[in-house]
């Protein structure tokens, strides 16, 4: 149980099209010297593209813990749920 | 759905919505109960221990019919140096009768509850996320659903929909939570048979321990625990997202830190882990407080920063405070005024009960937290008595005069002196004294 892949593969996922998360502006995050998204979220979900200037954002990932939301220091990320039954679902809790 | 009435619309299926749902619909209410997962607790997790007073003042004899894990019979501290622990515990037989708390999993535990609001009368709808709340004027009159035609309209919304609450922001009763007062805990479920868990814990039959880990969290205010299930434990790391921000590391490498240390490793040998999960905790105390109740609506539970998390209670308050929701929007109803003032016994419950009292004692905790560099209470601090304790049962041919000076020194010096300590020290006395 080292990779968050692994990890990733204990919960039930199920996948929207559309994203819940939303980065507001690339610019933002090219600006950003800390890039902390790609460090403290729990599920890997933001990864930083050097060559194509840009945050991705593995919403099919998402653990839907709210820390980007919150932890964004330019609060460049929009947040909200994932429609009614879509996103995770735990078997223990 | 369109243009139906309601008395109440609970948003969220936790452990308050569902306390507030059952309440209302016992006395004769039409409630909604809305949860955006396929079931209730499908989106949840805790730690988690489960509290008997808070749940019985609502379901008498809960625990012959809810599922719960293990009844809790010994509570310890550890506090972790690198590879050795300083441990303190508690273990009394009072604890079994009544029970004073059980090991739980959410999953099954939600259910359990949204399910007795439901046989209580309550309309649960699932797979439905409340969007925004619907207003007139100054009043709240329903909630906007991600539902095609998914308007719904009651005389009050009870706001119960987590630590993340997006309609508590929507009612402008609090910006957005600081990353000071979000703790974000991540957590295994780790199968282990039965027999293992009894002889490893020292336990018999449905005997079960909560262990509290302070220490090796890489300097980051959090602690550890590790709970002992049926037939699994649940391992976890909660640290506050201010210090995670500053340090580049991976929250399931907090995790996996813990699971490598000696003292944990051989309490989890041969385990499987059955579930990773993840969850904002909400940490910031009294002073985090919104208001309760307004015109038509009340919030209750997490989004209403309601967590001890000095003693790590937060489902317990969460129950209690959707039921005095409840009870205050019985009382509204039978006056037909769900206007702030009418609502406001709500108010009044919670202000004459331990759960304001509580967060109350503790409202310089905060404070403390923010002031005091974390890596002093949360590394150094247990490292320096990992340390002394180490020194002073390690014989050696050194005077046990001059080990208690090195210890106490190796303690002054992990708080940056005695002036700092005993500032430290009183402090943290005025902090859980308040």
């Amino acid at each position: 149980m080292n990779s968050v892949a692994d990890r990733l593969y204990t919960i039930r996922f199920k996948v929207d099209e559309k994203s819940h998360l939303v980065i507001d502006d690339q610019q933002t995050c090219l600006a950003c010297k800390t890039k902390e998204c790609t460090h403290f979220c729990p599920a890997d979900v933001y990864d930083w593209h050097e060559d194509e200037k840009m945050t991705s954002v593995a919403f099919e990932n998402c653990i839907e813990c709210g820390t980007c939301r919150i932890g964004c220091p330019e609060h460049n990320i929009s947040w909200v749920y994932p429609k009614g039954g879509h996103g995770i679902t735990y078997k223990f809790g | 759905m369109a243009n139906e009435h309601f008395d109440a619309i609970v948003v969220g299926a936790g452990p308050a919505g569902s306390a507030a749902a059952y309440t209302m619909a016992k006395a004769g209410l039409s409630v909604v109960l809305m949860e955006r997962g396929e079931f209730a607790g499908a989106k949840n997790i805790f730690g988690g221990v489960i509290y008997r007073k808070q749940l019985e003042d609502i379901i008498p004899e809960f625990w012959k019919e809810a599922p719960l894990e293990r009844e809790v019979i010994e509570q310890r501290l550890w506090l972790l140096g690198e590879q050795s622990v300083v441990t303190f515990g508690h273990r009394n037989e009072a604890f079994k009768q009544p029970s004073n708390c059980w090991t739980g999993l959410r999953v099954k535990f939600d259910q359990w509850f949204a399910g007795k609001a439901e046989q209580a009368g309550a309309l649960a709808i699932y797979e439905t996320v409340a969007t925004e709340l619907i207003r007139e004027g100054d009043r709240v009159v329903g909630v906007r659903t991600d539902r095609e035609d998914g308007d719904l309209y009651a005389s009050v919304v009870v706001v119960a929909d987590g630590v993340n609450s997006l309609l508590g922001k929507a009612l402008g009763i609090h910006r957005e939570w600081a990353p000071d007062e979000v703790s974000l805990a991540v957590k295994e479920v780790i199968a282990l048979p039965k027999e293992k868990i009894l002889d490893r814990f020292n336990l018999e039959g449905n005997e079960g321990v909560t262990i509290e880990l302070v220490g090796q969290t890489h300097g980051m205010a959090g602690l550890g625990f590790l709970y002992t299930n049926q037939e699994s434990i649940s391992l976890g790391v909660g640290v506050m997202v201010s210090d995670l921000k500053k340090k580049n590391i991976k929250p399931y490498q907090v995790l996996e830190g813990l699971k490598a240390h000696p003292m944990v490793k051989r309490l989890l040998q041969g385990g499987e882990t059955k579930e990773y999960s993840g969850h904002l905790i909400p940490e910031g105390g009294y002073h985090s407080i919104p208001s309760l109740c307004g015109n038509g609506w009340v919030i209750c539970g997490d989004a209403a920063q309601l967590v001890n998390f000095v003693h790590r209670e937060g489902t317990n308050l969460a129950m209690t405070s959707g039921r005095f929701a409840g009870e205050a929007i019985v009382e509204a109803h039978q006056r037909g005024d769900y206007s702030k003032a009418g609502l406001a016994g709500y108010d009044r419950r919670i202000a004459a009960s331990f759960v304001h009292k509580d967060l109350k004692k503790y409202q310089g905790m905060h404070a403390l937290l923010r002031d005091v560099d974390p890596t002093i209470m949360f590394d150094k601090l247990p490292y320096a008595v990992n340390e002394a304790a180490y020194q002073m049962l390690l014989v050696d041919g050194v005077s046990k005069a001059e080990k208690q000076r090195m210890a106490l020194r190796g303690i002054k010096n992990a708080t940056g002196g005695s002036m700092n300590l005993l500032k430290l020290g009183y402090k943290g006395w005025r902090a859980i004294n308040g």
